[in-house]
């Protein structure tokens, strides 16, 4: 299959001017390709618990119906919870969105093949699942993209077919009880960190 | 009842309507969940209870995952689940130990009193141990009359002492399962 598109400029078209966005990053590359559009205190970034991160999107989608959620991931870490698709399908949180970006290769560990380099479709499990689903493959298509996630009716699933290529490592913080702290600040004010 | 032991009958009806005040009270408004028969009616009165969502998963560490995006968004979830679902909770459990995410679970235990499924027993042996190995605190339900209380203080540990919190509903309170009329 044909990846066509660079996933850093994938990820900096959809961050940047990215006004109230929530986001939430899977971990590896997904999370180094959101710190490289800037670090950002409403960008949760994961650094383990491989297969939350669509998880996570749920429960703050679900807890801030007025906010747009993205959750930006890979494929290797969208195969972990593939359950978690069937989960978000029951709910149908049309603040949510999620963007796999599929290289077809678990690229923290060896750029191994993933399920999607056999092959396995995600985005018709995730259309099953209820999702308004699209493969994008060109550049031309990532606009629309944008508008979906900051505009479209979820739960939407866009998986983006990008390049096996690893780009130089920016990383964002790594203390997770920081991560948490900074994003609440942020979203909820100062009192959320005195309850 | 036939094919039930259980020390607690004449209040089995009620410790899941005690559970589910001690939710409220709390200010829980996600309450995810696997299936399990001793959660039926909790879960029943969750989904019928406009101030809380109900969320079925495929798999017990979804919920780890979405009580973690809950607190981000600034609202307290709970995780009910059975006991043979903690294994499968483990890597997801380091969202709780790395961030100190508030994380509630209320485990109906199998494989401890009068378990009938010897597939049940080792997950069921196992499961305070495979919580504790990732830093979950313990608190026992042995009583129906102290489901409310229980919780509720379950509750405060978790959401007031930033951390994960399990509480093991014990299957005696429950009443072991059976298939058919033999205990």
């Amino acid at each position: 299959m044909s990846a066509a598109l660079d996933r850093r400029e994938v990820v900096r078209a959809l961050l940047e001017r990215r006004g109230a966005l929530l986001v939430v990053a899977g971990l590896g590359s997904a999370a180094w390709d959101c710190a490289a559009a800037g670090d950002h205190p409403l960008t949760f970034p994961l650094w383990g618990a491989m297969g939350s991160a669509c998880m996570i999107g749920l429960g703050l989608a679900l807890a801030q119906p007025k906010r747009r959620v993205l959750v930006v991931t890979g494929d290797g870490e969208m195969l972990m919870g593939l359950g978690s698709l069937a989960t978000i399908g029951a709910q149908r949180p049309a603040n949510l969105a999620v963007a796999v970006l599929d290289n077809e290769r678990y690229g923290e560990t060896g750029m191994q093949k993933t399920h999607t380099g056999y092959g396995v479709d995600l985005a018709a499990i995730a259309r099953a699942c209820g999702f308004e689903a699209r493969i994008v493959q060109k550049s031309a298509e990532v606009a629309a993209m944008r508008s979906g996630v900051y505009r479209g009716r979820g739960p939407l699933f866009y998986q983006v077919k990008v390049k096996p290529e690893i780009p130089p490592l920016v990383l964002p913080p790594r203390d997770g009880a920081y991560l948490k702290h900074r994003f609440r600040e942020a979203l909820l004010g100062r009192k959320a960190l005195a309850q | 009842m036939p094919g039930k032991i259980s020390k607690a009958q004449s209040v089995a009806v009620i410790w899941p309507d005690e559970i589910h005040r001690a939710l409220k009270s709390q200010g829980v408004r996600q309450v995810s969940y696997v299936p399990d028969a001793g959660h039926k009616r909790l879960i029943e009165l969750c989904h019928a209870d406009k101030s809380m969502t109900a969320v079925p998963l495929t798999t017990e560490e979804e919920g780890i995952g979405l009580a973690a995006g809950a607190w981000l968004g600034g609202e307290r979830s709970a995780l009910l689940m059975q006991s043979s679902g903690v294994g499968n909770c483990v890597n997801a459990l380091t969202l709780a130990a790395n961030c100190a995410f508030p994380l509630l679970a209320l485990v109906t235990m199998r494989g401890e009193w009068g378990e009938f499924n010897p597939w049940q027993i080792p997950m069921g042996q196992a499961t305070p141990d495979a919580l504790r190995l990732m830093g979950v605190r313990i608190m026992r339900l042995e009583r129906a009359e102290e489901a409310g209380v229980t919780v509720a203080a379950a509750a405060k540990l978790a959401f007031e002492g930033y951390g994960a919190v399990a509480v093991l509903i014990s299957q005696a309170m429950i009443g072991a399962k059976s298939f058919g009329d033999k205990p």
